[in-house]
This record gives structure tokens, sequence and C-alpha cells, in this order.
């Protein structure tokens, strides 16, 4: 009981602290502020109500435990973080980005073939691709290749649709003046075309980013080594470790906030002359 | 119409592809058969062979459009095996979980739009909640939901939710949002009301905006309820057809409940289109 009475004082400590904020004059600090009191606010609830509940831990552990069990068992994470998001997630996101682009470059340059891609294309990307999973892992085997594989195919057509759409971003009036000065055509690509695409590039490898974590996850469940975080999250929820599930939840999130985080800066660092970008500074 | 001869040859290259590839996929099987039974192979018999396996690597595609005529036309919708009855428990599934997820994404969208506090506070942790791959734990929200006694529809439905209400809060904050300050300044010459300035100019404005974000959503929620099948034991629905498949060996059935999949997200998404055009036409936005 005192639990919940404590949850809910700190919920409305919380709560009005944000009032207060939010009345604030913006500024970098409330803005970075108030989000954070709300996430603090939401773990403190969560655990006061399963202490106070008294919920299993069989069916939702405590943030407590969840960090207990983390730091117990960081090298087990760390395998599996190896496992499925630098060798899976990651050779998969950079082979699959690379064959978009090489093939959006290709539909650039021949008009026929980019009428014909974008809409198999654009049809594509709205499909379950994650369905193919299973497909992959009869194909290449448990090991990392084939979660790399659907990785593969889940990304390139978000990336290829985003890529194909950034190249014909460049204006006409653009590209009549690098024909005036007698740009060849990978003169105008690499000058005009590639700069002006992109805010569309980025576009699509952060919608990859995510995509690329999940792929790999789940091509896990049909079938992987005794290691990876699908591996682990499927096992440990059949043993009701759930503590443990949730460690690799957290990790999970983390390498995913990481993963976009990594693509959001580069695209600062290369698209700040965007207007999405300016007004930031 | 200029696009339908390039779509068509594109569609045609896959097609030439993908026999091709049930060849080579294929052949190291067939080889092995015809060792075993001191059998040369011609050329064309190994083609013959590789493009009617049983339980081929890649099965040819009218390999696959026969496996979809059985279960689809021929065998009884309600019988456990017509793919028409599970397609139906994962549509059942996406359209739950997409009703529920427009809902929460709308009224999320509607708070993020009126009230600064959850403004500053809720939207970060809405695109943050998309940064944890809920695929990953579908299998245990469902057992968890299990546990405490919800069954069936509701455990899948609530994966697609968490992935639907994504795109309906961002499109929908973005199109509340769209009308421009000239506007919003002249619905308050007329002293309009909060609720009037909703239901005559926010609401109005963000209609675009809402059905694009309704496909993605569609799409998003398909792929929810399909993994959502996965962990229950492979029971019904294209997601376990998919499992039940990869246990088996039974690739013809994988993607014929691939093939399956992906006209239901055709026709969803297609048929959020026809509303999207019928409702703007008559608002006069088309």
């Amino acid at each position: 009981m005192i639990w919940i009475i404590v949850g809910l004082a700190l919920w409305a400590g919380g709560w009005s602290l944000n009032l207060w904020l939010a009345r604030r004059p913006k500024s970098t600090a409330t803005s970075l502020a108030v989000p954070v009191v709300f996430g603090l606010t939401l773990v403190v609830i969560w655990e006061a109500l399963v202490r106070g509940l008294g919920i299993s831990p069989v069916l939702l552990p405590p943030p407590s435990a969840i960090a207990v069990r983390f730091a117990a068992s960081t090298d087990v994470l760390w395998e599996d973080f190896v496992q499925t998001v630098i060798k899976g997630a990651l050779s998969g996101y950079v082979i699959g980005c690379l064959a978009a682009f090489g093939v959006a470059l290709l539909a650039d340059r021949f008009v026929f073939l980019r009428r014909g891609l974008l809409p198999v294309g654009n049809f594509v990307a709205a499909l379950p691709i994650i369905g193919l999973a299973p497909i992959m892992v009869m194909w290449f085997g448990f090991d990392w290749q084939s979660k790399a594989a659907i990785v593969v195919v889940m990304v390139f057509f978000p990336m290829l649709v985003n890529t194909v759409e950034g190249l014909l971003a460049a204006q006409s009036m653009q590209r009549d003046l690098m024909r005036t000065y007698a740009a060849g055509y990978w003169t105008t690509l690499i000058k005009l075309g590639l700069p002006a695409a992109m805010p569309f590039i980025f576009n699509g490898l952060k919608i990859a980013s995510t995509l690329a974590l999940i792929g790999a996850i789940v091509a896990e469940f049909f079938g992987s080594p005794i290691r990876g975080m699908g591996f682990r999250i499927s096992t440990s929820v059949g043993q009701l470790a759930l503590d443990l599930v949730w460690a690799e939840i957290l990790v999970a999130a983390m390498a995913g906030s990481a993963f976009y985080g990594a693509v959001a800066l580069i695209e600062r660092a290369v698209t700040f002359w965007h207007p999405s970008q300016r007004g930031r500074a | 119409m200029k696009s339908v001869v390039p779509v068509l040859t594109v569609v045609g290259a896959i097609l030439v592809i993908w026999y091709a590839a049930a060849v080579w996929l294929n052949a190291p099987w067939a080889y092995d058969v015809a060792a075993r039974g001191d059998r040369v192979l011609s050329f064309a018999q190994l083609v013959a062979d590789t493009w009617a396996q049983d339980k081929p690597k890649l099965p040819a595609p009218h390999q696959v459009m026969v496996e979809l005529w059985q279960t689809v036309v021929e065998k009884n919708v309600t019988s456990k095996r017509s793919l028409v009855y599970h397609a139906w428990v994962t549509l059942s599934a996406t359209l739950l979980g997409f009703g529920m997820g427009t809902v929460l994404g709308f009224a999320l969208a509607l708070g993020i739009v009126y009230n600064r506090v959850m403004d500053m506070s809720v939207m970060p942790w809405v695109i943050a909640s998309q940064t944890i791959p809920i695929l990953a734990i579908a299998p245990m929200i469902i057992v968890v939901l299990n546990a405490v006694g919800l069954s069936g529809l509701l455990p899948k439905a609530m994966i697609s939710m968490y992935l639907s209400f994504f795109p309906i809060v961002v499109g929908m904050v973005k199109g509340l949002r769209s009308p421009d300050a000239m506007q919003l300044d002249q619905m308050r010459t007329w002293n309009a009301s909060r609720a009037q300035e909703f239901f005559r100019l926010r609401l109005p404005s963000s209609m675009p905006y809402l059905f694009t974000s309704m496909k993605v959503a569609m799409a998003a929620s398909l792929v929810g309820a399909i993994v959502g099948e996965m962990p229950t034991g492979a029971v019904a629905g294209l997601g376990a057809r998919l499992l039940a498949g990869s246990y088996y060996g039974q690739t013809i059935q994988i993607w014929s409940a691939l093939i399956m999949a992906a006209v239901l997200a055709a026709l969803a998404v297609a048929l959020i289109g026809v509303v999207q055009r019928v409702v703007l036409k008559r608002m006069g936005m088309a």
C-alpha cells in the first residue's frame, strides 16, 4: 500500500514539475528536461506499482530487478549484441543500402528502368517482407549470414524508393546550368544530383536503420546458434526469466537509438545546408 | 498509363529470374536424387525436375500458384487447410489493431497539439518507443498477456496497435498543425470557439495527412499481426502457416502464405486509397 501512495505522490510531483517547466520560456534545458522527467516518472510508477500491487516478477519485473540483471549479465548481453547487431544487422544494412544505392543510380540513368522499378518498389516496400525470414534461414543457414540476408531484403526497397526520388530532386534549372558548364553525366551526378538527393537518402537510411534491427532479431526466432538477442529473448521467455528479456530489450532499445542517432548526426553534418537542419543551430 | 510497359517488363524480369533461380537452387537436390538412382539428367529433365519438386529450396511461381489455387478456391472456407481461413484470422487481428492504433494515435495527436506539456513530454517518447524493436518482444507480450488471461485476437491486435499508432500520431500532429497562421487568425476574427476551430479548420485540413498515415499504419499493422501469430504455437493465421512451413520444410506453403499476405496488404492499402479519393473529392481537395 505504501508503495502505491509513494508512486502516486511521485507521479503528481513529476507532473507538476513538468507543468512548471513547460510554462518557463522555451530553452534547450527545458526541452531536454521535460521528456527526461516524464520518462523517470514512468519508471518510478512502474516500480511502485509492481511492488505495491505485488505483481509476480514472472509477468512484469520491476525496473530495479532489470537493472540488477543487466549489470550481472553484461558478458551474455555483449555476446548477443555482437552476434545480432554487429554481425547480423549492421552487415546486412551496409550491403542492402549500397545495393539499393547502386540500383537507384541505374534507375536514374535509364528512365525505362525507373518507370518500371518505382511502382514495383513502392508496392514491395509495403509488403510484410519479414515473412521471408524463414526462407532466408533455410537458404543461408542458422548463423548470422541468414540474418544479414533478411536485413538486406528489408532495407533494400525503402532505400531504393527514397534514393530514386532524391535523385529526381534537382531542379531542371540547375540541370540546365550544369549543361551550360558542359558537365558530363558523372560530374553532374557528383556535384548536383547526389548533394540534392542527400536529404532523401538520409530519410531512407533512417527508416532502414530501425528495420535492420527488427529484421535481425525476428529472423533469429526461426533458428539461430545459441547466442543472439532474438534467441535469448525467445528462450528466456520459455524459462520465465523475464528480467533477462527486459535487459535484452533495453540493449535493443539503446542499440536502436544509437544507430538512429548516429545516422541523424551524419545527416546533420552532410546536409547542413537543408532548411530542416539550418533552423536548429 | 506510360508506365504500364516498364512495370510489366520489370515484373516479367522478376519472374524470369525467379524461374532461373529455382533451377539453380534446386539443382543440387535433383542431381543428388539422380545420382542415387544411377540416372544421368539431361538439361531438359533437370529443368523439369527443379520446377516440380515436393520440398524445393525455391518453388517455381507456378507451383505457388497451384498451391494458392488449391488452398484458396478448392478448400472449404471454414476448413483449417483453407488459406482464406488463415488470412481471415490474420486480417481480423490486423483490422482490430489498426482501429485501436488509429484511435490511440488520434487521441495522442490531439493531446500533443492542444496541450503544451504533452507536446514537450510525450512526443520524444513516442519517437523513442519506435526504436524498441516491438516485433522482437512480441513473443513475450503474447506469453505475458496469455498468463493474465488475454488470449486469441487481442494480444495480436495490441502488437498491431503498437506498430500502427506511431505513423498516425506523427501524421496527425503534422496535419492538425498544417493550417497556417493566417487561417488561424481568420478563425479568431470570426470569434470561433476552440471546437469550431478544430472541426471547421484543423480537422478538414489534416485529412490528406490522415490517409497517408493510415496507409503506412495498415501495412505496419499487418506485419505486427503476422509476427504476433508466430509464438502462439502456430495455431492459426498466416504467421502460423509461415512458422509451420519453416518447421516442416514446406516451402511451397511458406511462399503461398507470403503471397497471401502481400495480397492482403495490397488490398487493404488500396481500400484506404479508394476511401481517400472519395473523401477528398467530396471535400473538394482532390
